[in-house]
């Protein structure tokens, strides 16, 4: 007991301390898993099954959106309003790359297969395959080894809230990932568009009834889903630098996420999201750095074992 | 209206229907009859292209719609209320009737008015979900929804399926409403007195093929028919 007891005292210290930025850096991290945790919801929505070629299609906006600031700031400082102007074409880049590579997956990897009615793992095996293919081929293409991102604002600190500071980054990635969080769920919640993908993932068949064209409707949601996690992939790069693997780590803990805020469920994906950045960035203030993922992990089978469904997924998969 | 010349279906190895031919005339109400796998549903659903045949034709309004894929169906003017309702469960009942109306061009508040007075229990319940509807109130939704589309065709699949007697009463009489108002109807039911009695003729399938039809008030009183569909034995 008293050796529990001596554990909180001390770590409840340094959280008292280090609350507000271990909470900033959390939930800038957790608006990356959020925003790539919603391709991996929305595909499973329409398709039932899980896109593990979603981590490709991450790295793809990383590299895409890489090159685009290469060719805009080079080794020049940019201003402000420049800069401004430079996360949104990062965005727009990163996002349509990953749009891009969506598309070309489904039609490649996913298309054939459900015309031939394939079994759930023809369609695993081919995601598998397709992820390998994809990150050993820009592996091949751009070298193998860690480039960082030319920055479109000086990395400084912008402001303290309660005294941590923010970084000019975190509050980038915070306004993006809320931004493109909300258009999102906009879209899927009251556009015709958004009611046709809430349509097939509910009941496709009948969906093709009132008129829904399934294939279409699938393609929208990969591009949905591949923009978002490419625009991620961008901001991602931001920080952390660009890597042909760089997809793997983060997009296995967007999946996570995915299934801990319920899979199928688009705002599910957000809560999950944030809470696992939230959680990773807070179990440091318990725990050697190491076990980081260990807490992240252990979080989602805790969570699986109460509540399978995850948190807010009551009826399986069944709110795209 | 509709012609389907000698429609053969097949499930992988399986072969569901063996050269079926009937016809819908315009303002008819005409049933189909059958058993459990006599093939009643694979018609229905052949009709509105979930299953194309593999031989035979369909004709509607005299153009070829053989080949044609479901989601083009609405905009021809067929609408299909499908087997156990089909409500989608996550969106609201004013949701659901907007689905209807996904493959039409313009407004359509007008025509969900139109399904509110049709259908005033729908109106009470606009803002819930499909899914926490009565059995009733989803197939009143379902016919709604299909209606949406404004068809010319109206395809019901079991429409009294699972149903208190009563609520079975309103459906049909709403069946017969909508045959008055100028759609033509094709239902597909195991309820054969309560459809032969609004119908103008039916169509009796065994096997996958239809084995005799005739004007509906004759296949009410068939022995045939009622030996096998109202549980009366031939003396």
């Amino acid at each position: 007991m008293a050796s529990i007891f001596g554990f909180f005292v001390t770590h409840f210290g340094i959280l008292r301390k280090e609350f507000w930025p271990l909470l900033v850096g959390g939930l800038s991290n957790g608006f990356i898993y959020a925003m790539v945790a919603i391709g991996y919801t929305m595909v499973y929505g329409v398709l039932r099954l899980i896109n593990f070629a979603h981590s490709e299609i991450f790295m793809s906006g990383g590299f895409a959106s890489f090159f685009l600031m290469r060719a805009l700031i080079g080794s020049s400082a940019p201003g402000g309003v420049a800069s401004v102007l430079l996360v949104i074409g990062g965005v727009l880049g990163g996002g349509l790359a990953g749009a891009f590579m969506a598309m070309v997956l489904e039609r490649v990897a996913y298309r054939p297969l459900r015309r031939r009615h394939a079994p759930a793992l023809a369609y695993l095996i081919s995601a598998i395959g397709a992820s390998y293919f994809m990150f050993n081929l820009a592996g091949k293409e751009f070298g193998r080894y860690n480039t960082s991102m030319a920055q479109p604002f000086v990395n400084h600190t912008i402001f303290t809230l309660f005294g941590a500071p923010v970084q000019m980054l975190s509050m980038i990635i915070a306004l993006v990932g809320t931004v493109m969080l909300i258009t999102l769920d906009r879209v899927v919640g009251s556009t015709k568009l958004g009611r046709s993908v809430r349509a097939v993932a509910q009941d496709a068949e009948t969906a093709s009834l009132m008129g829904v064209n399934i294939d279409r409707t699938i393609v929208i949601v990969f591009v949905l889903g591949g923009f978002m996690g490419g625009a991620a992939g961008f901001l991602y790069g931001l920080g952390f630098g660009i890597n042909y693997t760089m997809g793997f780590t983060p997009a296995l803990k967007a999946f996570t996420a995915a299934v801990l805020g319920g899979i199928g469920n688009l705002r599910g994906a957000a809560i999950g999201g944030l809470l696992l950045g939230v959680v990773e960035s807070f179990s440091i203030a318990f725990v050697n750095g190491a076990y980081l993922d260990v807490v992240v992990f252990g979080l989602l089978i805790a969570v699986l074992l109460f509540r399978p469904t995850g948190i807010l997924g009551e009826r399986l998969g069944r709110s795209a | 209206m509709l012609k389907v010349d000698d429609a053969v279906v097949r499930y992988g190895a399986i072969t569901a229907l063996h050269g079926v031919s009937f016809e819908v005339n315009e303002g008819e109400i005409v049933t189909l009859l059958g058993a459990n796998g006599a093939g009643k549903s694979t018609t229905l659903r052949m009709l509105s292209g979930l299953h194309a045949p593999t031989e035979g034709r369909i004709t509607f309004n005299g153009e070829d719609i053989t080949r044609v894929k479901a989601h083009s169906f609405s905009k021809l003017g067929i609408s299909h209320v499908p087997e156990g309702r089909r409500i989608f469960p996550q969106m609201t009942v004013e949701e659901n009737l907007e689905m209807g109306a996904f493959g039409r061009r313009g407004s359509y508040s007008d025509d969900i008015d139109r399904m509110y007075g049709i259908f005033p229990i729908l109106k009470e319940r606009r803002k819930q979900l499909g899914g926490n509807l009565s059995g009733g109130e989803q197939q009143m939704l379902a016919i709604g929804r299909a209606l949406m589309a404004r068809p010319t065709l109206l395809l019901l699949d079991e429409p009294s399926m699972g149903l208190a007697p009563m609520i079975v009463d309103t459906i049909f009489r709403i069946i017969g409403e909508i045959r008055d108002s100028g759609t033509t109807v094709l239902v597909v039911e195991q309820n054969a007195a309560q459809a032969l009695r609004l119908a103008d003729r039916g169509y009796v399938m065994e096997n996958g093929v239809i084995a005799f039809s005739d004007e509906a008030e004759n296949l009410l009183h068939d022995p045939r028919v009622r030996a096998v569909y109202l549980g009366e034995s031939i003396d």
